[in-house]
Formats: structure tokens, C-alpha cells, sequence
């Protein structure tokens, strides 16, 4: 007897936790067979560039950390950028060390989520509670420097917000914490911020060994990842593509060393790329960015603890004046009131700022007509290109692959949907 | 950017492309404005062309300049009455659907603006179009010529209603599905026109038009002269506060 078979459609998201977040995803299928993929997206639009445009220009740079709510510093870092571009204005060179140091803690932070929740989506557990082990320490830096362990709010147009604090935050005994444990935990945190990162940074290479050592070799892991994916360099330029699914497919193209910002310029450090383009490549290239980034770090580690000095410029129009000058000084206090109240004007002009985010180029298009707030703000992420192209990609692909694909895209649904 | 060619990009933009394209060099961000009739043909020369190879479309978003350059609190003069400590202005998030502003300050409202990269030639190129008729604002689609463009142009669309004339699949992307309105126009409120709750008795979401949030603005829209970041960059350079 003939039995006809009809190609069906099946709903994957948005409560799905291969779905990192909020992605619908309308799949036709033919048997296990990928037709068509539409993703619906939206689900998490909260109109950020549109807020902006309602408020002072410093009162946005809390916004920025809900877009890519895993890599926050670096979404903050264009839009100051931006700012500072049509203000004409550059933050103190410590504040510029401090910015590349911490746009790299935020790459790793962002890799380490990135690693554990895609081998998680895989079949693969140990590795995310492995990386949650050191993104804990580096969300106390995180903490530490600004207040939170997320939402940093930390760089500001002309610097960032106050200098890197001389003690680092300890571990109390606790029912968890206790004994040789707690003395462990304690030991790196002894002195300074700094020492805690050097400490760090002298640990980490090994820690990552131990990530590689789960996968890297790990026949699975393989078999779900090697030759699934396939962009080709052509295919990942016409798609806008940027960052690891750049470099992935074989294209040396890095913004900290073409287009080179903050301090970049003097650091020493490897772009890692692809050769097949595949999803096993761009695993590749994460991890090794990893050790690149921990690299970074150290060597902004060694120039911030010999050489101290301003992190903000002296300009009272766009940073606030010290608290012991507002005692003393009537134009201090003045330009307090004012910055607080009304903020600053920014002379009229577009530009637009692009950084090396984790995931890929993060890039701000301001226009400004003078004004105290914004008149357009548009926020270029790069996880909103690598998405649209997912049709493309992962057609004849199997069901199971369309998750090891929105896995290897890194997205982040803060930033897709704005 | 380092310029990996012996002319400047806006030199050989100009000897390409003549009197098609307006172009302007600010802080080393070259821009290009450009007559929608004329946006094909250029950005497949600007993809092709072994002196441009823009082969990435990196961004694509709408502007409304509906109300750019006003401010809502008027600094330059004081009544005897001082200050309307800037309650009045009809600038975003200060009214409501029924109160938005109607009347168009500039001879068009709508642009599309592009920004290209070259990898090969380490550069980038913005590209300005505007839209004709603010009523049917309308700008053909280079859907074919960077197929990445597509989700931006849906963007566009779904949020200042500029229309991709070409685009394979124009729907919206952002917002909700039924949405009506594009409410990243300068006239759509900021509190929104419908807002949803669950309804007990219906035993559903329900939309209804928004009454829990007002229109509010914590700091008014102010246009200073720019003689104020002047006197900022002499004070710096004055040392007056250690006198």
C-alpha cells in the first residue's frame, strides 16, 4: 500500500533551551531533513535605540549592558566611543589600558558562556559547570571594579568611572565556604585587584587545557560539530558576517589589529583563524581566542600596576568634578548640577564606532543635531546579521544541527532584539 | 584606517562616480549621499570594482529627521514669568497618539543609510538615501547585491515604514505579530498606542489601548551653543581651578 509523506512544519522555541533565550524558530521539515528555516525574532524588543533617544547621553550607557548581556563592557565601549568621537575628546591613557583590560575579562567571560552552554546544548555537561568556575572569578572583577557583576555601567564618555580599587573582595565563612576551602578561594585575593588578575591569568591557560581536554579531542564532540555548518569566505562576507564566524571561515579580519582602538595598538597577540569554516573551526577559534585574550590581560596587568595616573579627562562639561572640590569650588558645584541635570551637549555631526566584540563587530551609528540627548542612536549587532543568515546555512541540514548551529553563532537574543 | 591606496576614497569615489554621489569627509568617515535612483547600479560598482571591493554590507538602518535641530526648552530668551521649566516641546516620549506632531520640518523625512566595509581595503564607506515622498517612502532594495542585507531592510521597514522596493520578503521582524504603526518614528509616542493584559474573564491576553503609563520626560531636549564645550576645552587649558 502507498503511503504519501508530506513535509511538516514544526515550532522550536521560544521556550526551548536550545534556543538561548527567546528564538522562535518555524522549521520545515522533510522527515528529519531541514527545508526551510524562518526564525521569528522580536521576542525581547525593548526599543532600546529608541529610549535613547528620550534621555541624556550618559543615561544610556546602562542600556548598553542589557543588549549583549554576556559581553557588557564591550557594548558600553562603542557607544562612549561614539560619544567621545563627535565630542572630540579621549579618555586618559590608564583609562584606555583599563578599557582594553576589561574588554578582554569580557571576552573570556563571553567565550566561557559561549563554550559551556554550546557543548550543554551538544550533550556535553561538564564543560559549562567548569567554565561557570572561573566565570565566577572573573564576574567578582567585574564586581569589584563597578559595583555589579553584570550590569557595569563602568565606561563613560572620557574614561571610565573611577580607578581600579586597591582590595579585592574576599570570601566570608559559610556553611559553603569554609576551612582549607575558604583559604583556597582567598588565597589570590590577598592584595589588589591587579594581583587577583595576575594570579588569575598565570592560572588560566591551564584551565583552558582542561576545557580542550573535555572536547577537543572528544569523539562526539566531533562527530556533531567536524564538517557541520560549512560557511564558505565568500558566503560570510555577503552575509555580514563578523568575528569568529569571520575568522572561522579562514579571513584574518580582527578590528583590534585593522582598525586598532583603545590600546590595542601596543599589545602583543595572535589572530587565530579557520581553515574548513565548519562549526569544529570556530570552536577552534574561541578557544584560542581565550588564551589570546589572557595574554591581553597580563600585559595590561603589568602597565596599570607601574603606571598610575588620571582614568578620566578633566573636562567638568562631560565628567564630574571630585566631591572635595564641590565643597570648596562654586563652578565645581555648578558644573555638577548641570552634567546631573541636564547633561551635555554634543556637537552635531554622525559617526560610527565599531569594536571588536566577542561575538563579532558591535557598532554604534550616532547622529546628533547638538543636542543633550541623541537624535538617532542605531545599534549594529553582530548576532542580528549571523542569525539571518541561518536559512542559508542550514538547509539539508538534520534537525540536531540546527542547534549545534544556533550554538556556534553565539547568540544572545539582548542583542538580536534590541 | 590606513589607506592601503595611493588616492584617498573620496578622491577616487569623486573621479568614479561624478556629480551621482555628494560626498563628505568628516574625522576620516567618508559619506555618501545619493539619489535612490541611483543606488543599484553604484553599490554594485562599489561591490565589483577592484579599487572599492566594499564586499560586506556591515549595517543598514532607517532615520526619521522629522524635528532634528529643535530643541523644547527656548534658552535664548526669558519672560517675566522665567523659565516653563521645560513641560512644553514636542519632542519624543511628550505625547500621546492624539497630540503627536503633524507638520514636517525638512523638505524630506525619511533616509535609509548604509555602511560598507572593504576587508581588502581596510575602509569604510556610509552611504546616505534619502526617501522622496515622506507619505510612500520608498528605496529600491540591494537584497541581490549583499543577500545579509535583508533582515536590516525588514528592520527598517518594521520600524520607520521605509519601504525596500525588491526585498524577497518584506515582512516585519522586530515587533509584535498584528503590530500596526512603525514606532521608531519621531511622531510615535514613546508610552506606545495599545499596551496587553491577561483578562480573567475572557481567559486570554487581551489589548487594549494604553492607560497605566502617561507621558513623561525627566530632562528636557536642550540645544546649547557649542561655545560651551570651547569654554570647556580653555578652562582645561586655564588651570583655572587651581588659581
Amino acid at each position: 500500500m502507498a503511503q504519501e509523506i508530506r513535509n511538516y512544519t514544526m515550532n522550536f522555541g521560544p521556550q526551548h533551551p536550545a534556543a538561548h533565550g527567546v528564538l522562535r524558530l518555524v522549521l520545515e521539515m522533510d522527515g528529519e531533513t531541514i527545508v526551510r528555516a524562518d526564525p521569528h525574532v522580536g521576542l525581547l524588543h525593548r526599543g532600546t535605540e529608541k529610549l535613547a533617544e528620550s534621555k541624556p547621553f550618559n543615561q544610556s550607557i546602562g542600556y548598553m549592558d542589557r543588549l549583549d548581556y554576556v559581553s557588557m563592557m564591550c557594548n558600553e565601549h562603542a557607544y562612549v566611543r561614539a560619544i567621545e568621537n563627535l565630542l572630540g575628546i579621549e579618555a586618559p591613557e590608564r583609562a584606555q589600558y583599563i578599557r582594553t583590560m576589561f574588554d578582554e575579562i569580557t571576552r573570556i567571560l563571553n567565550h566561557l558562556m559561549w563554550v559551556g552552554s554550546n557543548a550543554l546544548d551538544l550533550g556535553a555537561m561538564a564543560v559549562f559547570l567548569y567554565a561557570f568556575r572561573e566565570r565566577e572569578e572573573l564576574m567578582d572583577v567585574y564586581e569589584a571594579v563597578s559595583g555589579a557583576r553584570m550590569h557595569a555601567a563602568y565606561y563613560r564618555p572620557g574614561g571610565v568611572y573611577r580607578d581600579l580599587p586597591e582590595q579585592m573582595s574576599q570570601y566570608r565563612e559559610s556553611p559553603w565556604h569554609k576551612g582549607k576551602d575558604l583559604k583556597r578561594l582567598n588565597s589570590w585575593r590577598e592584595g589588589s585587584m591587579l594581583d587577583f588578575l595576575d594570579a588569575f591569568t598565570d592560572d588560566f591557560p591551564k584551565k583552558v587545557d582542561e576545557y580542550e581536554e573535555l572536547l577537543t579531542g572528544n569523539r562526539i564532540w566531533k562527530q556533531r560539530t567536524v564538517g557541520i555548518g560549512v560557511v564558505s569566505p565568500e558566503q560570510a562576507q555577503a552575509w555580514g558576517m563578523t568575528g569568529a564566524m569571520l575568522r572561522g571561515s579562514g579571513i584574518a579580519w580582527d578590528l583590534r589589529k585593522k582598525q586598532p582602538y583603545a590600546k590595542y595598538a601596543e599589545m602583543d597577540f595572535d589572530i587565530p583563524v579557520g581553515v574548513q569554516g565548519d562549526c569544529y573551526d570556530r570552536y577552534l577559534v574561541r578557544v584560542e581566542e581565550m588564551r589570546q585574550s589572557n595574554r591581553i590581560i597580563k600585559q595590561c596587568v603589568k602597565w596599570l600596576k607601574a603606571n598610575p595616573g588620571p582614568v578620566m579627562v578633566e573636562n567638568y562639561k562631560v565628567a564630574p568634578p571630585k566631591r572635595e572640590e564641590m565643597k570648596e569650588s562654586m563652578e565645581a558645584l555648578i558644573h555638577h548640577f548641570k552634567l546631573f541635570t541636564e547633561g551635555y551637549g554634543v556637537p552635531a555631526g554622525e559617526t560610527y564606532a565599531a569594536v571588536e566584540a566577542p561575538k563579532g563587530e558591535f557598532g554604534c551609528y550616532l547622529v546628533s543635531d547638538g543636542a543633550n540627548k541623541p537624535f538617532r542612536v542605531h545599534l549594529r549587532a553582530p548576532g542580528f546579521a549571523h542569525l539571518s543568515s541561518i536559512d542559508a546555512i542550514v538547509r539539508g541540514h538534520l534537525l540536531a544541527d540546527v542547534v549545534a548551529m544556533i550554538g556556534t553563532y553565539d547568540l544572545v537574543f539582548g542583542e538580536v532584539d534590541r | 584606517m590606513t589607506d592601503t591606496q595611493k588616492t584617498s576614497l573620496a578622491e577616487r569615489l569623486a573621479a568614479r562616480f561624478g556629480d551621482t554621489l555628494k560626498i563628505s569627509v568628516v574625522r576620516n568617515e567618508a559619506t555618501a549621499e545619493l539619489a535612490a535612483a541611483d543606488l543599484l547600479a553604484v553599490a554594485t560598482a562599489l561591490r565589483d570594482e577592484p579599487g572599492f571591493r566594499f564586499t560586506e554590507l556591515v549595517d543598514l538602518c532607517g532615520v526619521d529627521y522629522l524635528g532634528y535641530g529643535q530643541a523644547e526648552w527656548d534658552t535664548t530668551d526669558v519672560t517675566s514669568t522665567g523659565f516653563s521649566r521645560g513641560v512644553e516641546g514636542e519632542a519624543v516620549g511628550r505625547f500621546d497618539w492624539a497630540d503627536r506632531p503633524r507638520d514636517v520640518h525638512r523638505p524630506r523625512r525619511f533616509a535609509s543609510v548604509m555602511h560598507l566595509l572593504s576587508i581588502e581595503h581596510n575602509q569604510r564607506l556610509r552611504l546616505r538615501v534619502f526617501c522622496e515622498d515622506d507619505s510612500l517612502p520608498l528605496v529600491p532594495s540591494v537584497c541581490d547585491i549583499w543577500p545579509g542585507v535583508n533582515w536590516f531592510e525588514r528592520e527598517s521597514f518594521d520600524l520607520y515604514g521605509i519601504i525596500y522596493d525588491g526585498h524577497p520578503d518584506l515582512r516585519r521582524i522586530l515587533t509584535d505579530y498584528g503590530f500596526v504603526g512603525h514606532p521608531f518614528r519621531k511622531d510615535f509616542p514613546l508610552i506606545g498606542n495599545v499596551e496587553v493584559r491577561y483578562d480573567a474573564e475572557q481567559k486570554r491576553v487581551v489589548y487594549e489601548p494604553v492607560t497605566s503609563v502617561v507621558p513623561r520626560v525627566g530632562v528636557p531636549r536642550v540645544i546649547r551653543d557649542d561655545a560651551d564645550l570651547m569654554q570647556a576645552k580653555a578652562e582645561a587649558a586655564d588651570d583655572w581651578r587651581r588659581n
